[in-house]
């Protein structure tokens, strides 16, 4: 390591094997940026993990609300959401592919793509919330929730404080999830713009690499909120 | 760094991409038709089961964790995943077992 280091400070210019392409002299800054991204990344892991934690306790408590209640939510625009969200990742992994090999176009049409798809991910989402808020499923004075059945118990209803409680963490966890697709969209904003001007390059493209891990995590926290949210006592 | 991860770099991963898109559609698929199905407390084991195989393969292959040439990269998932189960073992754990006092 320490003979690298020396030599990429003095022959930076002239160290570019072909072979290694990328990974040759910005491989140390390389790694430690991602190393520090991973490292936000679990910081974001231990942010939503209290929501999920926060989750499975009440979702134990009042098990049948909660299943009431998740079945008021249009479980197809859910299943929709996750495919617009994977198909991202795609596109995510191939901008990043692009830039290791230095396809200019390919780069600029996927980062594009890529926040096509956030932007119909948080459309469907407004939808949903729409519906929610017709319905007076939004936590608050207004909130509304009677005489709903709960699921496999026939003759029993959901109480609305509980069923409330889920609704609380709906629109928690999806908020804080969209919010962090509006600041991933952000980001690829400024890659787009940063790609335009031709910054990256197969030596550097860390920018891209970095942004795609943002965006991978947050598809990540999304494929746990769809079954937990959307799919629970679906089944008649 | 590794032969394997230069190895891995020189051939194109498109193939495994678009593998791994596909495995996780049908995940999805998957999930959302077995939602229906009456498969009792299985229900909830299956869909976290896939989405767990599908957070696995989006971590291992789009975010690179497989290939990572730092180790550290690695370190930095296995601990929090540690300190996640930890969060949720311990609560879960605690309000599983309050009934018996």
């Amino acid at each position: 390591m320490p003979d690298s280091t020396l030599v990429g400070l003095h022959h930076e210019e002239e160290h570019h094997p072909e072979l290694l392409h990328h990974f040759a002299t910005e491989e140390q800054q390389r790694d430690a940026s991602s190393l520090g991204m991973w490292v936000f990344l679990a910081t974001e892991v231990m942010f939503f993990g209290g929501l999920f934690c926060a989750y499975l306790i009440y979702r134990r408590l009042y098990f049948g609300d909660f299943g009431a209640a998740s079945k008021s939510i249009d479980a197809t625009l859910g299943a929709t959401n996750t495919a617009v969200l994977i198909c991202s990742s795609l596109t995510v992994v191939l901008a990043v592919w692009a830039a290791q090999t230095a396809r200019r176009t390919l780069l600029l049409t996927m980062l594009a793509v890529t926040m096509l798809l956030g932007c119909v991910f948080l459309g469907i989402k407004a939808v949903e919330y729409k519906d929610k808020f017709e319905e007076h499923h939004v936590p608050g004075a207004s909130f509304s929730f009677n005489n709903v059945p709960i699921p496999g118990h026939p003759g029993e209803y959901a109480n609305p404080r509980h069923a409330q409680i889920f609704f609380s963490l709906y629109f928690v966890m999806t908020g804080l999830h969209a919010l962090h697709m509006i600041i991933g969209l952000g980001i690829f904003s400024w890659l787009l713009y940063a790609a335009w001007k031709g910054r990256f390059t197969p030596e550097y493209h860390t920018p891209i690499e970095i942004g795609g891990l943002y965006w991978h995590f947050v598809d990540i926290i999304w494929i746990y909120l769809f079954p937990l949210l959307y799919l629970i006592d679906r089944h008649p | 760094m590794t032969e394997h991860s230069s190895a891995s770099e020189k051939s194109s991963p498109l193939k495994l991409y678009f593998g791994i898109w596909i495995a996780l559609l049908a995940g999805t698929y998957i999930t959302y038709k077995a939602a229906f199905i009456e498969l009792g407390p299985f229900n909830a084991a299956v869909a976290l089961g896939i989405a767990t195989i599908k957070a696995t393969l989006v971590a291992l292959f789009f975010m690179h964790v497989y290939h990572a040439s730092e180790k550290l990269t690695k370190l930095v998932v296995i601990a929090a995943l540690f300190f996640l189960l930890l969060l949720l073992g311990l609560t879960m754990s605690d309000y599983a077992t309050r009934p018996w006092s």
